[in-house]
């Protein structure tokens, strides 16, 4: 089935009754070239571009609960590519490019909406980090502009320019950075690889990894044995879980990430607008409501909820940056289960296990990574070799103390990235 | 969250600065080797169950405590001032 807008035309017309399922719902086979755990925008992402680009389809994607029910379905929808060091700068500009063109491959409308962020000056010596990362951004072929207060002043004229703590200055505008449907991404991802054969497996948890002399052999599932060639892991905030099921210890903390969505306002709210010294970062939805969130809670938690201070502090930011939004009600909250790195990067790599590959430690920045995370995780599973964007991008980096990839300089303490 | 500190009595969470698994009390030589210092600074179990990790009390007694946490339910199993681990 494919989507037009001929067809979505002539559905009006018979009134919806001719849509389907967007992906089959198999039993798992035995057997499969390549086994993928978690079924969430990342390992859907794999799915599809091995399929897709490497013409492998003998894959199953294992998971425990719903497809896109972690943090594909949990974050604040943030797209962009405004990072600095290298090996990270690559990467997140590959993956801007695959969002510019998600749709059409995936025919999917996934909503992807370049509305451009605009993060916010409060000092010189901000401004100054803002020019060199903008200089930075365009370097590695992608946009980043400096607006003075004026220029922010006419994109954003609702903000409290002169608030006591942190007046604005100006702002780093990324005209190509925005939104995107959050679940849409998955199920775009979900219903493209399901098409080119790709098994997708939910309700179906992983509780063993078997691993013979050092060679990965297949998976225990709630669901039986399934015997694979090779195995992805791809589960996020529960990698060290998966990990430790194949005797790994993995450099991962899990913390909890709230976000929050007002009840649905007219359109106010042009852009994605970020306030580094709050901690707090705004958009809206297409739907109208304020989507916005903060920091980590700081301690390690697996309770997909948070805490009420950091609410608290969230809120005093959205006041202090845009007192116009006070009388907004707040609808909803929620956590996400983060997988915190030491350095705040990344990684896609392989194991000490033949077989066993790794793709996490996502840190709160996943869902933007989400097309090049499974184009390049595709890209290693397929050759054996790294993809270009992601050779720095080493589990034993943490190890050896090579290739450390630091954005915020705050060293090896895994809640500070 | 309230964390019971073992000078100040229960205090709220924003009392406390969160350091991290308790690891770091087990500082390895200078001279220990890679994977020791791999194990101290980056390699974490990260279960979803009980985790012993260091909290320091600062707007209170300013005391380090190593306190013992379920990371899932959030409740608190246990509480001792730091110094007397290294005793």
């Amino acid at each position: 089935m494919r989507f037009s807008g001929l067809k979505v035309l002539a559905e009006g017309l018979i009134g919806n009754k001719g849509w389907g399922p967007h992906w089959r719902s198999p039993e798992p086979k035995s057997e499969y070239d390549i086994v993928l755990i978690g079924g969430g925008g990342h390992g859907l992402a794999t799915a599809h571009y091995l399929a897709k680009v490497h013409g492998l389809t003998n894959i199953a994607v294992l998971e425990k609960g719903y497809l896109g029910g972690g943090n594909v379905g949990r974050n604040t929808t943030i797209v962009r590519a405004n990072y600095m060091l290298p090996g990270n700068s690559e990467f997140y500009s590959h993956s801007l490019k695959l969002w510019e063109g998600l749709e059409e491959d995936l025919n999917y409308n996934v909503m992807h909406s370049q509305r451009g962020i605009i993060n916010l000056v409060h000092s010189d010596g901000q401004r100054d980090a803002f020019v060199r990362r903008a200089n930075m951004m365009c370097g590695q072929g992608d946009d980043g502009a400096m607006l003075d207060r004026k220029g922010v002043e006419k994109l954003l004229p609702f903000l409290d320019f002169e608030q006591t703590r942190f007046p604005i200055y100006g702002g780093l505008y990324h005209k190509r950075g925005g939104t995107a449907r959050h679940d849409a991404v998955a199920w775009g991802f979900a219903r493209s690889a399901s098409d080119r054969g790709v098994d997708l497996i939910q309700q179906c948890e992983v509780r063993g990894i078997d691993v013979v002399n050092g060679v990965v052999k297949g998976v225990q599932t709630t669901k039986g044995p399934i015997r694979a060639k090779k195995v992805g892991m791809v589960a996020a905030g529960r990698s060290s879980q998966v990990a430790a099921m194949a005797g790994l210890r993995l450099p991962i903390e899990s913390h909890v990430l709230q976000a929050f969505v007002t009840e649905g306002l007219k359109p106010c709210l042009d852009h994605v607008v970020t306030y580094g010294m709050g901690h707090f970062y705004i958009s809206q939805s297409d739907k109208g409501g304020l989507v916005f969130g903060g920091d980590l809670d700081m301690y390690a938690s697996y309770a997909a909820r948070g805490n009420l201070p950091l609410v608290e502090h969230v809120a005093e930011a959205a006041m202090t940056l845009m007192p116009v939004i006070g009388k907004a009600r707040m609808l909803r909250s929620w956590g996400g289960i983060m997988d915190m790195s030491p350095d705040g990067s990344f990684i896609i790599d392989k194991t000490d296990i033949k077989g066993l590959f790794v793709n996490t430690g996502w840190c709160y920045g996943g869902f933007k990574a989400t097309p090049a995370s499974g184009h390049t995780f595709a890209h290693l599973l397929a050759t054996g070799n790294p993809h270009p964007t992601t050779v720095r991008h080493r589990l034993d980096r943490f190890r050896t103390g090579r290739g450390i990839m630091d954005e915020e300089a705050t060293g090896s303490q895994h809640n500070l990235h | 969250m309230r964390l019971p500190c073992p000078i100040c009595g229960e205090r709220d969470r924003r009392e406390f600065y969160y350091q991290g698994a308790a690891v770091m009390l087990e500082r390895p030589a200078p001279d220990a080797g890679e994977d020791a210092w791999d194990e101290y600074l980056h390699l974490r179990d990260n279960s979803p169950g009980d985790l012993d990790e260091l909290w320091s009390h600062d707007a209170g007694c300013g005391a380090w405590l190593k306190v013992t946490r379920n990371v899932s339910t959030h409740e608190i199993r246990s509480v001792i001032l730091a110094r007397e681990v290294r005793q």
